[in-house]
């Protein structure tokens, strides 16, 4: 019985729904190895949350592994108090901010010209594009241009490098193929120019798709640490992403340059849990961010993979 | 003829400004960059820049030959590539295969979901969930200390460190992976399904004769792009993970770059000239998948 209610909840039955007949043993197989991997993506994360809540009495007797024995905020006030850090959250906040609005509009623009035909040098452009997916100058030429262009600790550079990802761009082009011709003619013929239709006409009929490249575009921009590794030499102009990687590695050298006074000694942290937690605060918009991307990407992985 | 293009041109002058951002944008950081090459060919003068500085022929690369650390970073590249394509690959494609039997659509978005989340945590987060979970105190350590066993050095460990390279990577971006085979196989017509079962079909039949050739183009074309990439190794999750006590089987070409360029002072022009390398080989690569698929009677990217 209980198999036939679930068919009928189902709107759109999956294609494993139609051949199936009853529970079989390899439908328990493939459940116990789905759970499985649940909980082994799950763990990890579980585990430096409560790492990051506990004090270091705790910690340094090596009880909060498996279960959390204690719920102290220390760590997370200690960085809310440390300039370093909010120097570091300022700048990756302004990366995520300015860098995703460059990128939308670069992008947004460039795709929907690029998926219009019949204009000379659009194929010459398009190749171009293409090239740059399977060759570039590598790591030291990309550095010295960087250099020319003045770029070097300057917040820019972690932004105009990356106004354009070229596979986000394909998925757009392919995108504003989709989008009826007889809606840009009707704009025409009202008088407005290409500029027009674009902001008028094509922009809001595409709101779910600039919504996911306008979340794939933040996600990536969040997580910018290798040009502020690369790039800064200035420690006030790290993103918040490199400056945590200097605390995984290097962290009795960061503390030092960050702790003059004994505030860090008298606090009651122990450098496991300060990683933590501000590992914790780097994770955190994404997190929050997931649940509203999710719905997108499938679809948006599909154009793309179609197209690019 | 002529007075015919101008006009087009002047009649799509609109779309022109439009288009203008992304060429710059192309022109400046993609296109700009690729003549310093030039460099791999010429010795660095800082003063003099990348046109001035003199040409030296083929005086780099023969420098390069000569470093064992070179080929030692040729040999790790090449090998963590092929281990990523033989573990990888097939793991995103069973586990797309495993999700797909999942009848409950709640339950198949569930999996499908925390399975894909890691992919949008940077590789620095990631590794220091990593340093927690397989520190010298972390989780499993703790773990095989209670079941009796002696602690092990996992991220100091030279043998073992490919292995965690693959299983973290795996951990990380197998769901985003499995996503476009979930996709694919959502396409595939159900009434095949029915057809087959009519026939006869046990689950496992059904699997081999339809949902494994509606996504094998799918998967050759990530096979072709893989290669194409396999000079690359993964910069981004080896760098972040490893130390100078796995040098020996971790240290990638991109990562010795970086290293040779820009710790150990070594010249930009022979370091140039590795990216050179590297970007060539790439390019040949993957002409030679792409031709190779073709070959076997699969669709191919270009």
């Amino acid at each position: 019985m209980e198999t036939t209610i679930e068919r009928k909840a189902n709107t759109k039955p999956a294609p494993a729904a139609l051949r199936r007949r009853k529970r079989s043993w390899a439908d328990i197989a493939i459940h116990a190895v789905l759970i499985l991997l649940t909980i082994g993506t799950l763990f990890p994360f579980y585990n430096v949350l409560i790492m990051s809540f506990s004090d270091s009495a705790a910690v340094s007797k090596q009880v909060v592994y498996l279960i959390p024995t204690t719920f102290k905020t220390t760590a997370y006030s200690y960085i809310f108090q440390e300039p370093r850090f909010l120097k570091a959250f300022l700048v990756t906040l302004f990366v995520t901010v300015v860098g995703t609005s460059v990128n939308l509009i670069v992008t947004l623009t460039g795709a929907y010209v690029l998926a219009k035909k019949g204009y000379p040098g659009r194929g010459i452009v398009m190749s171009g594009i293409i090239f740059t997916m399977f060759f570039n100058g590598g790591l030291i030429p990309f550095y010295l241009t960087m250099k020319n262009l003045h770029l070097i600790n300057n917040l820019f550079v972690m932004v105009l490098p990356v106004a354009v990802n070229t596979f986000y761009l394909m998925i757009c082009i392919a995108f504003f193929r989709t989008l009826p011709a007889g809606l840009e003619e009707s704009a025409k013929i009202d008088g407005a120019n290409d500029i027009q239709v674009f902001y008028k006409i094509a922009l809001p009929v595409s709101k779910p798709m600039i919504a996911t490249i306008a979340l794939f575009y933040a996600v990536d921009r969040w997580n910018e640490w290798w040009y502020g590794v690369l790039f800064m030499t200035d420690v006030n102009l790290l993103p918040l992403q490199a400056l945590l990687r200097e605390l995984l590695t290097n962290y009795a050298q960061v503390l030092s340059g960050i702790t003059t006074s004994v505030r860090f000694q008298d606090s009651g942290l122990y450098p496991e849990m300060l990683k933590m937690a501000v590992l914790v605060v780097s994770a955190l918009p994404i997190v929050c961010l997931y649940p509203f991307m999710q719905r997108y990407f499938a679809k948006g992985v599909l154009i793309g993979s179609i197209k690019g | 003829m002529e007075k015919r293009f101008g006009k087009e041109i002047y009649k799509s002058r609109y779309l022109y400004i439009l288009l203008l951002p992304t060429v710059l944008f192309y022109v400046l950081f993609q296109y700009f960059p690729m003549y310093g090459v030039l460099l791999a060919f010429k010795e660095y003068h800082i003063r003099e820049g990348i046109l001035r500085s003199p040409w030296i022929g083929m005086n780099n690369f023969e420098e390069l030959v000569k470093q064992s650390e070179f080929w030692r970073a040729f040999r790790n590249t090449i090998i963590i590539s092929v281990g990523r394509i033989v573990l990888e690959f097939p793991a995103a494609i069973a586990l797309a295969l495993l999700i797909n039997e999942v009848v409950r659509q709640k339950l198949k978005k569930f999996y499908q979901t925390v399975y894909t989340f890691p992919h949008f945590i940077s590789w620095v987060i990631v590794s220091g969930i990593m340093f927690n979970f397989l520190s010298n105190d972390g989780v499993l350590n703790q773990i095989i200390a209670a079941l009796g066993f002696g602690k092990q050095t996992f991220l100091t460990d030279p043998g073992l460190f490919r292995p965690i390279i693959f299983l973290s990577n795996i951990w990380k971006e197998i769901g985003w992976s499995a996503i476009i085979y979930l996709a694919a196989i959502a396409g595939i017509n159900p009434e095949l399904y029915e057809a087959a079962r009519v026939d006869g079909a046990g689950r496992w039949q059904q699997l081999r004769a339809i949902t494994w050739p509606s996504i094998r183009g799918t998967a050759a074309i990530l096979l072709i792009l893989a290669v194409g990439n396999a000079m690359n190794g993964g910069f981004d999750q080896i760098f972040n993970l490893y130390n100078p006590g796995v040098y020996a089987t971790g240290d990638i070409i991109d990562t010795y770059v970086y290293r040779a360029a820009f710790s150990d002072g070594s010249s930009f022009g022979v370091t140039t000239a590795v990216g050179l390398f590297k970007a060539v080989l790439n390019f040949a690569l993957l002409y030679g998948a792409n031709y190779m698929v073709k070959k076997l009677g699969g669709e191919g990217l270009v």
